[in-house]
């Protein structure tokens, strides 16, 4: 079969500063990949270029084989496509459940609205402190609490692909394990591709099955996780062992 | 006490203008972050579609279906036309520019409120126009000494249900949910599905549609209108809008109402050529004392 989510040599500028420089990369169906790299590699870019907030300078990205550019920006939840983007970003003077609902607003011509329900109690059932705080503003919740808001949000569009950003920045070592716990149950159960961005490399590549390393806008390497996990080179610069270690 | 709650209904009645004028300020500013300058013309030209409806069509309407259905036609009218006025402004005068940054976008709203009072004042002439008594309802009532007429009740009555029906929407339904999220992170919005254009379209059309109510709702309750009217009016909303904290539905209303009985019992019992005094002092006092308005921020909800 061939990769769900494909890009292929793809360049993204800021005005005059290119931020992406020719990057391919694909995704099974099926899969986690993790891009890694250092921050300002250009990892939040390509995932902003793939949900087409970001035009591309040249380049294509394919989703299920085809150009995403026949469609604007807003039907990507429809086609199968979620983004849980960098710093969360939750509606905070709206409720934790106002926040919920709006995650399907892209896909509600495709869900009855039992289907719809369903897969908002599945997201409760996942997360029970959301529950909990459902009629809560949701600006009020802990850090850790809203990356489950944002990745529930995600959720409940019932995505074939999802894209996420960092989702371990800023939390406490406990909830780190926690979400990364989170990200191979959602992989585990309901078969979504994932590609996820992170800077902790090692947690990253322990739950993906192949993963891309981002430097200055280029692919500097990729491999099987297990390979990348244990090359030498790659430890010393991303993994931080060996250099701290010596 | 009788002359105080005479200027209370007073002041109910023309805060309901300054009300349904602030919400249309308040949604634009929520979604856009634009302060729509042309807004009070939009007020004016709703006047004046109200007017031209009841004149011209008054032999007919008003004399076929009565006082009361020649109002609700010349009403949909303004509120229609106002509205598709609100949808040009966006397409012709804020998209194309938009990209280009704010200060552009207000001098932008700036030409199209010269642009609309100059075209209201070519087409219907530099002098006032009145409404003819005969297309408003004379009906009064003394309720214990208190005169109301009928159509300060249904002035008041109808901008509360247009209130209600605005709040309904925004707080309570789907689509109001993305409004609110529209104005809270657009690109966010857009990433879980939300046609960000069709909001804007939405706004640019229920704001200035609302506006042309308060228009023509104004120009029946005194029956005189003039071409520059919308620039009193657009200043005073908008102190209303900054009264109660701007980008919030029930805060407009809320500065709306306050405002206008503010104005009409400082008129009653301080001096009336000083009304308009009141109002901009309420203006600079609230930007010093409390920028974020009497409600704002505490609900700071930003549509
Ligand atoms: N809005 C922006 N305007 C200009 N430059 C930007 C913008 N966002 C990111 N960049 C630049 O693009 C490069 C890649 O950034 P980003 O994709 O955010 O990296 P990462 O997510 O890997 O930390 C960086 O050099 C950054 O400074
Ligand atoms: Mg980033």
């Amino acid at each position: 079969m061939p990769p769900i989510l494909v890009a292929e040599d793809v360049r993204v500028s800021y005005g005059a500063v290119e931020a992406l420089k020719g990057v391919s990369l694909s995704l099974e169906e099926g899969d986690i990949v993790a891009v890694l790299g250092a921050n300002g590699a250009g990892k939040t870019t390509l995932l902003k270029a793939i949900s087409r907030i970001l035009p591309l300078t040249s380049g294509v990205i394919k989703f299920r084989g085809e150009d995403m550019r026949k469609y604007p920006p807003f039907r990507l939840p429809s086609l199968g496509l979620a983004h849980v983007p960098e710093g969360r970003r939750i509606f905070s003077t709206l409720t934790v459940e106002e926040n919920l609902q709006l995650g399907n607003y892209g896909v509600r011509d495709k869900m009855t609205p039992q289907d719809a329900e369903r897969e908002m109690r599945r997201v409760y059932e996942l997360f029970p402190i959301l529950e909990e705080r459902k009629r809560q503003l949701a600006g009020t919740l802990s850090g850790g609490e809203q990356q489950m808001l944002a990745i529930g949000r995600a959720l409940v569009s019932r995505p074939q692909v999802m894209l996420l950003d960092e989702p371990s920045l800023g939390l406490a070592p406990l909830l780190v394990q926690e979400i990364f716990k989170v990200i191979e149950q959602i992989h585990r159960e309901r078969g979504v591709s994932i590609l996820l961005v992170e800077q902790n490399a090692r947690k990253s590549l322990n739950v993906a099955s192949y993963g891309y390393i981002l430097e200055t806008g280029k692919v500097h390497a990729e491999g099987k996780a297990k390979e990348l996990a244990s090359d030498p080179h790659l430890r010393a610069a991303y993994l931080g062992g060996a250099a701290i270690k010596r | 006490m009788g002359v105080f709650l005479e200027q209370l209904v007073n002041g109910l009645t023309i805060g309901s203008f300054y009300a349904l004028v602030a919400l249309g300020y308040s949604m634009v500013y929520g979604v856009m972050k634009l302060i729509n300058f042309a807004h009070g013309d939009l007020f004016a030209l709703g006047s004046y579609v109200g007017y031209a409806v009841l004149v011209y069509g008054s032999c007919i309407i008003t004399r076929t279906f009565g006082v009361w259905a020649g109002m609700a036609i010349a009403m949909a009218c303004a509120f229609l036309l106002v509205g598709a006025a609100g949808l040009a402004m966006e397409r012709i005068a804020y998209r194309p520019v938009t990209a280009a940054g704010r200060l552009p976008l207000v001098v932008s709203a700036l030409g199209v409120s010269i642009f609309l009072e100059n075209a209201i004042m070519a087409i219907w002439g530099p002098r006032y126009q009145a409404y003819p008594a005969t297309v408003v309802p004379s009906v009064s009532w003394n309720i214990m000494g208190l005169r109301v007429t009928a159509m300060q009740s249904f002035i008041l009555l109808f901008s509360l249900f247009l209130m209600a029906m605005l709040y309904y929407i925004v707080q309570k339904t789907r689509f109001g949910a993305a409004i609110r999220a529209t104005a809270l992170d657009r690109e966010m919005a857009t990433m879980l599905g939300v046609d960000v254009d069709v909001v804007i379209r939405f706004i640019f059309f229920l704001g200035p549609a609302l506006g042309g109510i308060a228009g023509i709702m104004n120009g029946m309750y005194y029956r005189q209108i003039s071409f520059a009217m919308g620039w009193n009016y657009g200043l005073k909303a908008f102190t209303a809008t900054i009264l109660g904290g701007i980008g919030n539905i029930p805060a407009a209303m809320v500065g709306g109402l306050l405002l206008g009985i503010l104005e009409m019992l400082g008129a009653a019992y301080i001096s009336s050529a000083w009304k308009d005094v009141f109002t901009f002092l309420v203006l600079i006092l609230v930007l010093i004392v409390r920028p974020t308005g009497l409600v704002g921020e505490r609900i700071a909800e930003k549509v």
